[in-house]
């Protein structure tokens, strides 16, 4: 029986993160994605004889902003390194990468573990770097398809320290890079789509043991529950591994999602040796402080900052306001809403309730939503001010969804206003009691329990409109009589 | 310093370049003759100077963010020996699989 108690992991993620630019990081085509293959893949990209790498500006710009995200050293000279390999979807048989002088260095971030407590994580390092091609396997009878259309694509690898304990603060840290790319609008962060992919270095040792255990690196994990789901996996299996005599080998693995496992891929005749040398095709970079400055005057509040704000501001509670920052969209929509409910927690609690169920009910994104921030904020004040009560503003929300009518006009026209009118709930209570002598009997001999029974068939005769505070208080003055 | 007949064959394998074993005398001495050049440099003292990445004195010019490339797909693949679907076809490599 192997005690998981006695064996702690140690866990570092390399993250590449596509980078959002028009044009690619060494070229002028077009990095679109989806577009017919080859159809992106210019002189450049394809490495014809006696073409030269020109920098892109923005790319620089965007590795900046990581860099301050970050809070980390943006190094000057920065400069590129040939990092050779033979793959069809590499035609110069090099990718130009950077090793001595990253544009990144020596960062961290902070993340929130679930209980609250906050751990920070190194980054090592994050490096520019140019995507490769695709190779495709499949329907071309013993040959591979190579589409070089994502050649030469910009990406940023973000490498942290091995200071990561467990899958959970994995995806903790994952989520939190996912969150901040997308704030610094410098990637979309699609996983499925592989704008952001994840490798994890994964190695076990007894607690108390300071020496590092072999590490695996388990390579494309393309999503937050795979990356989970592989971590654990691997930590499992070189426990194991070791407690039957067993020795782990340093290897790259596979994630399998299907099947839940890792595996090796094949192993090479010779470790694989990428030759690094200084780049000569491109002089080292030069980042002016003032180039550095105007980039800093561009940074948006980030997620952390926001989540304070939120907390101090609006007065929500650190849950909600973590839920709500960690992602741009969200939390503008949820400013929007609030501006006009003028309620921060009501609009927090149906944005996070019903209005996200509405959305992944349909698979849209907050941008495609069917109703507006402005629409949601009437919604909400007309709770606030009594005309509607939850309940009904629930069938109004439906309503609102599916005709993209207004909510006042939803309102008005099914006749929805909250009854407030004493007299008009005053006599749906007399009638009530009227019609229950028993229950009547039974709740004015002891069972105190019947209460909730009269007050949900005057909800029921006023079909969800009476208001319900009122409702309690009338029925309680009633029954004492 | 003297190559191996085991390093040989690694640097020709990293450079996928396949050497007839007849040629390794001749080969490695032509190598070794090289690597003295970089003894030598080895033996200058470099304390007092600062590492360089490039002997040119400047700073990368940079491009702005810009599609200046059109499709030229036909053009390119011109010279392809096989195409398929705008895709160039290669001998099937699968790394990952055993």
């Amino acid at each position: 029986m192997i005690n998981i108690n006695q064996w702690e992991a140690v866990i570092g993620l390399e993250i590449h993160v596509q980078l959002s630019t028009n044009s690619k990081l060494f070229s002028g085509a077009s990095t679109n994605f989806g577009a017919p293959p080859n159809t992106q893949a210019c002189n450049i990209d394809l490495a014809m004889p006696g073409v030269l790498p020109v920098l892109n500006e923005e790319v620089l710009k965007m590795a900046i902003k990581l860099g301050i995200a970050l809070n980390a050293n943006i190094n000057s000279p920065t400069s590129f390194a040939r990092k050779n390999y033979f793959y069809p979807d590499s035609p110069k048989g090099y990718q130009i990468s950077q090793m001595d002088k990253p544009i990144v260095e020596n960062g961290h971030l902070d993340i929130e573990l679930e209980d609250g407590s906050i751990k920070r994580i190194g980054v090592t390092r994050a490096h520019l770097e140019e995507d490769a091609g695709k190779s495709l396997h499949e329907d071309f009878e013993g040959q591979s398809g190579i589409d070089l259309n994502r050649a030469g694509t910009p990406l940023i690898e973000i490498v942290s320290e091995p200071e990561i304990s467990s899958p959970e603060e994995a995806v903790a840290y994952l989520k939190s890079i996912h969150s901040i790319i997308r704030y610094l609008n410098i990637s979309d962060g699609n996983m499925a789509e592989g704008s952001m992919r994840c490798d994890a270095n994964v190695s076990v040792r007894k607690v108390g043991e300071t020496e590092l255990g072999t590490r695996t690196e388990t390579k494309n994990v393309n999503s937050f529950r795979f990356v989970e789901k592989a971590i654990h996996y691997e930590i499992n299996r070189q426990i194991n591994e070791i407690e039957s005599g067993n020795t782990i080998a340093q290897e790259t693995r596979l994630y399998d999602s299907q099947k839940n496992t890792t595996r090796p891929m094949r192993s090479k005749e010779f470790a694989n040796d990428y030759r690094y040398f200084p780049e000569p095709d491109l002089l080292p970079v030069i980042l002016e402080e003032e180039f550095i400055n105007s980039v800093k005057e561009t940074m948006p509040e980030l997620p952390n900052e926001k989540k304070i704000r939120f907390m101090e501001f609006y007065k929500l509670s650190k849950y909600d306001s973590s839920l709500l920052a960690a992602d741009k969209d969200l939390a503008d929509f949820f400013e929007e809403v609030t501006k006009e409910s003028n309620s921060p927690k009501l609009s927090a609690n149906w944005i996070m309730g019903e209005f996200l169920a509405e959305l992944n009910k349909e698979n849209l994104n907050i941008i495609e939503s069917k109703v507006s921030a402005k629409q949601l904020g009437v919604l909400i004040s007309r709770i606030e001010d009594s005309t509607i009560s939850g309940k009904i503003a629930k069938e109004v929300f439906e309503k609102m969804w599916t005709s993209s009518k207004d909510t006042d006009d939803i309102i008005s026209e099914q006749g929805l206003q909250q009854v407030t009118d004493l007299s008009a709930i005053e006599r749906m209570v007399e009638e009530v009691i009227k019609k229950n002598p028993d229950q009547l009997k039974k709740y004015l001999s002891g069972k105190d329990r019947l209460f909730g029974f009269f007050v949900g068939q005057v909800m029921k005769e006023s079909k969800g409109k009476a208001n319900p505070a009122q409702v309690n208080q009338i029925l309680k003055d009633k029954l004492k009589k | 310093m003297s190559l191996s007949d085991k390093e040989l064959k690694e640097i020709a394998y990293l450079a996928r370049i396949n050497i007839d074993e007849n040629s390794f005398p001749a080969l490695k001495g032509q190598l070794d003759q090289i690597l003295g050049l970089f003894e030598k440099l080895n033996s200058a003292n470099t304390d007092d100077i600062e590492a360089m990445s490039h002997p040119l004195n400047l700073s990368q010019p940079t491009r702005k963010d810009e599609v200046t490339e059109i499709n030229q797909r036909e053009k390119m693949q011109e010279s392809a020996p096989l195409v398929q679907s705008g895709l160039f076809l290669v001998p099937k490599v699968i790394e990952g699989e055993n």
